[in-house]
């Protein structure tokens, strides 16, 4: 075990912290559909039903199933890309925006240089998204990292115009001439595609990506640009003092960040939708964040929230079609579920020691 | 009868008694000293009075009344107020809304009329103050009356005040004193909490030693002395106790001579110099001059002590030399390098090393465990990672050395440095910055809040850092500590320097004068000048 002078010593892993998270978040998400059935019953709906058919809605077979990991795919991409900024301390809610100017670079880069091979135009189209969302968050890290400009305002405001820049872009210059007016772009070339994971399915390669990156935010975490990311966000004093950029570090986080979500609009286009579309990623930030909060900010946890995220929208949709309960259940338990974890600290007091 | 009773108070914290059946009786128009050492638990019986902690065991009466002081605002309601060391004032407000935060009632407020009112209840006291005047612009002292007056203006007939004069220039602690005798005279309770003698004697009208959460010594002040307040206070002769703590010092040390023989620094070969400011100007925060015009000379081997009451410019010196602060004139000189126009990574380039006054906020991250904490500056060198990649057995090797070199006590070095004690703290990071083997070492006030053991185990290892050969700049406003490691002493008062000393000719005495803002020369007292 050891030998002499060395002590082997491993981090263990804390049991209790990690069984305190995972109850919290299951009873917060418990207590969210209790809530959601609550509202059932006063609006004279059968809860059972309703939630029944959302289950099956979500896992009720293989095409539902792969539906909801379709859906848990940009939701883990932005959590991820989220929970960068977030451990830095930079509150960053422009995903939506990030992943917009994602989707439209790629798509611009596939449709533009549509006569090289697809076997080098796919990686490009990747580079594109990625760099287009960091360059989009780069704007909002910039302002805080040397004008002290509050990220919360900047990058909702680049939402806004991402919002817009998308709509324009698909009446306008990028739409299709064949498409009959409708708000879209071309579609990419079939070669383009990414490959599906289960045939007769929309679930693509993009999944697959989007968990190879949590891998990725697992091992970033045990770089020392990780311990740098961390070391910014718990102290920007001790930062300085130990001769660290806190600018050169927000900046930095903020392109990372960006990246990740430009990734997940990539995949949205070449896993799904194939071509740019108006509001394809419509509240995707603001719920990516939901997912990243649950899941603690932690790769693991994040992949797991991602999963029950995606499974709500799925399977509320089928509630909606299916039991006429109107997907606002599935927003106001999304809230309640937001609401529960911030307050978690306040509701599920454990046993601290004094002062 | 008092018109406060605290009878048998027992407190306990996880693994401290703070408080062990102690009894205070307070009288109207009395001054009361509550003196003891650092930890002694006079804070946590005053907090207890106002409402801030409970009492485990024990009684509390008011007016002869048992009373539940479930919270500061029930003590205020039952005439208790209290001054804390760190004021509770909001900068930007003026004094009158400050004093008068929580009590605006409903509807309009009417500022012209309670600004009157402030100014009456502060004629009354003979408190100097404008009630008009905002209190970021106001000096520490002023500050302190504000919240004195805050307090008066609450209508408290008992009012504590938690070691009042550590922030205060001997002047305001003179004219603190002569207000406090006013409200006495008054008829109001006044606690006073300190650990310094002197102004205990000087001030108060009876007197309650706390030793280690105990009574261990109750008198009217007239009838006892410093003397017989020191032995109790610390349970030894205060003398032997020094004589004993530099010997104990200069054995840890290793220093050939057991004996606390006297040795002159002149002695002692100094080398080169290593830290040069010329006539250097800082700012504070709010870019105002903290520092005017200092120069000082630091050489290897000796340890130049700065001695200055807080809030003198001292944090702002030390900020400028390790780079986190601008210079507005002036040349900054390390290792023959012109520093001036430096950043903080050229500094620690240098082979230097920085203990910062505050520990908390600037020594450590809290929320990062001691092997996070211990490799905080040297993560991104082999063999703490390589190729970009954090190498975790490398690391917590290295704390698991370092706690046991520097003595810091934890089961494992994944313990967050939070739930360290203050001794420990100080010695993680006496532990990341000495074990690089500076040749420079600014160390602001690192044994400040340490219990003896503690501060003896920092004092032994700046003292075996000089005999290696570095150069120590150590800024304090303990002039115990001061006395006890300098080879020479300079003393800043108002960013100046008011002079400096070879630490053999200096006494309490002309320091204090000098700490007061006489320069040296002016002060009548003996010392040469270096």
């Amino acid at each position: 075990m050891t030998t002499r002078g060395q002590v082997v010593l491993r981090r263990s892993i804390d049991w209790q912290a990690l069984g305190r998270s995972t109850y919290q978040a299951a009873l917060s998400v418990v207590l969210s559909l209790l809530i959601g059935a609550l509202l059932l019953l006063v609006s004279g709906q059968n809860p059972v039903l309703a939630f029944r058919s959302l289950w099956d809605g979500a896992f009720g077979s293989v095409d539902r199933f792969t539906e909801t990991l379709v859906q848990a795919t940009p939701l883990l991409l932005i959590a991820i890309s989220v929970s960068l900024s977030f451990r830095c301390q930079i509150w960053n809610i422009g995903a939506e925006g990030q992943v917009i100017l994602g989707g439209i670079a790629s798509i611009w880069v596939a449709l533009t240089f549509s006569e090289l091979p697809p076997a080098i135009l796919l990686p490009l189209t990747f580079i594109g998204g990625a760099l287009a969302g960091a360059v989009w968050s780069l704007i909002a890290g910039l302002l805080k990292a040397y004008a002290q400009a509050n990220e919360v305002i900047t990058t909702s405001m680049l939402n806004y115009i991402a919002v817009y820049l998308l709509a324009f872009l698909v009446h306008g210059p990028m739409m299709d001439p064949a498409g009959f007016n409708f708000p879209q772009s071309p579609l990419i070339a079939r070669a383009l595609e990414l490959p599906r994971l289960v045939a007769g399915t929309r679930l693509s390669v993009s999944f697959l990506i989007a968990l190879l990156m949590a891998g990725a935010a697992l091992l970033y975490w045990r770089t020392t640009l990780g311990q740098r990311t961390e070391i910014v966000g718990a102290s920007r004093r001790v930062a300085r003092q130990i001769g660290l950029s806190v600018p050169a570090t927000i900046a930095l986080v903020s392109m990372l960040t960006g990246a990740l979500a430009g990734i997940a609009g990539w995949g949205e286009m070449f896993g799904l939708h194939f071509r740019l579309i108006e509001e394809f990623a419509r509240g995707m930030g603001s719920l990516g964040i939901v997912v990243a909060l649950l899941g603690e900010l932690h790769p693991l946890g994040m992949v797991v929230s991602a999963f029950l995220f995606g499974a709500l929208v799925v399977g509320g949709n089928a509630m909606e079609r299916n039991a006429g309960v109107p997907f606002a259940l599935v927003d106001v338990i999304q809230g309640c579920v937001i609401l529960l974890i911030l307050a978690r600290g306040y509701i599920f007091k454990f046993r601290r020691g004094a002062r | 009868m008092g018109i406060v009773e605290m009878a048998g108070i027992t407190k306990r914290f996880p693994g401290v008694l703070a408080n062990d059946q102690v009894n205070l009786e307070l009288h109207k128009g009395e001054i009361h000293g509550l003196l003891g050492e650092n930890g002694a638990g006079k804070t946590t019986l005053m907090n207890i009075l106002f409402g801030l902690y409970q009492p485990d065991a024990g009684q509390i009466l008011v007016r002869s009344q048992p009373v539940t002081i479930a919270s500061p605002a029930a003590a205020i309601h039952r005439g208790i107020g209290m001054v804390h060391q760190h004021f509770r004032l909001v900068p930007p407000l003026t004094v009158t809304e400050n004093i008068i935060l929580g009590l605006e009632g409903r509807g309009l407020l009417d500022l012209k009329a309670a600004e009157r009112r402030v100014q009456q209840v502060a004629e009354e006291y003979g408190v100097q103050i404008d009630p008009g005047a905002t209190v970021q612009d106001l000096s520490v002292g002023q500050q302190q009356r504000v919240e004195i007056l805050s307090s008066l203006y609450r209508g408290a007939e008992i009012l504590i005040l938690d070691e009042p004069t550590a922030v205060l220039t001997p002047q305001e602690a003179n004219s603190l004193a002569l207000s406090l005798k006013k409200m006495a005279e008054q008829g109001k309770a006044i606690v006073f909490i300190s650990h310094k003698l002197e102004e205990v004697m000087r001030l108060t009208d009876r007197v309650t030693v706390l030793r280690a959460g105990r009574v261990v010594f109750e008198a009217l002040t007239r009838d006892t002395d410093k003397a017989r307040l020191a032995r109790e206070m610390i349970g030894h002769d205060l003398v032997a106790l020094r004589a004993e703590q530099r010997n104990q010092v200069l054995v840890l040390a290793g220093a050939k001579n057991a004996a606390p023989v006297e040795e002159s620094p002149a002695q002692r070969a100094t080398g080169r110099v290593m830290l040069e400011t010329k006539a250097v100007h800082v700012n504070d925060d709010r870019g105002l001059p903290a520092v005017r015009g200092l120069s000082l000379v630091l050489r290897s081997g000796e340890i130049l002590g700065i001695a200055g009451v807080d809030g003198n410019g001292q944090r702002e010196l030390a900020e400028a030399i390790v780079r986190l602060r601008p210079l507005q004139a002036g040349q900054l000189v390390i290792a023959k390098e012109d520093a001036s126009q430096w950043g903080t990574p050229d500094f620690l380039r240098r082979s230097t090393a920085y203990i910062p006054d505050d520990r908390q906020n600037d020594g450590l991250i809290l929320s990062f465990d001691i092997a996070r904490n211990a490799t905080l500056k040297l993560f991104k060198h082999r063999p703490f990672s390589a190729f970009g990649f954090l190498n975790n057995r490398a690391i917590n090797q290295f704390a698991v050395e370092l706690m046991e070199d520097f003595d810091v006590r934890a089961p494992n070095p994944f313990v967050r440095a939070r739930t360290l004690s203050g001794g420990n703290q100080q010695k993680l990071i006496l532990a990341r910055e000495l074990s690089q083997t500076p040749r420079l070492v600014i160390a602001s006030q690192p044994a400040r809040g340490l219990d003896i053991g503690a501060a003896a185990y920092v004092h032994q290892r700046l003292m075996e850092e000089r005999d290696r050969g570095a150069a120590i700049l150590l800024i304090s406003t303990d002039l115990d500590e001061i006395m006890l490691l300098s080879d020479r002493i300079l003393v800043m008062y108002n960013g100046r320097s008011m002079g400096e000393l070879d630490a053999h000719a200096a006494n309490a005495q002309t320091l204090g004068l000098m700490m007061a803002g006489t320069p040296l020369g002016d002060t009548d007292g003996s010392g040469g000048v270096v």
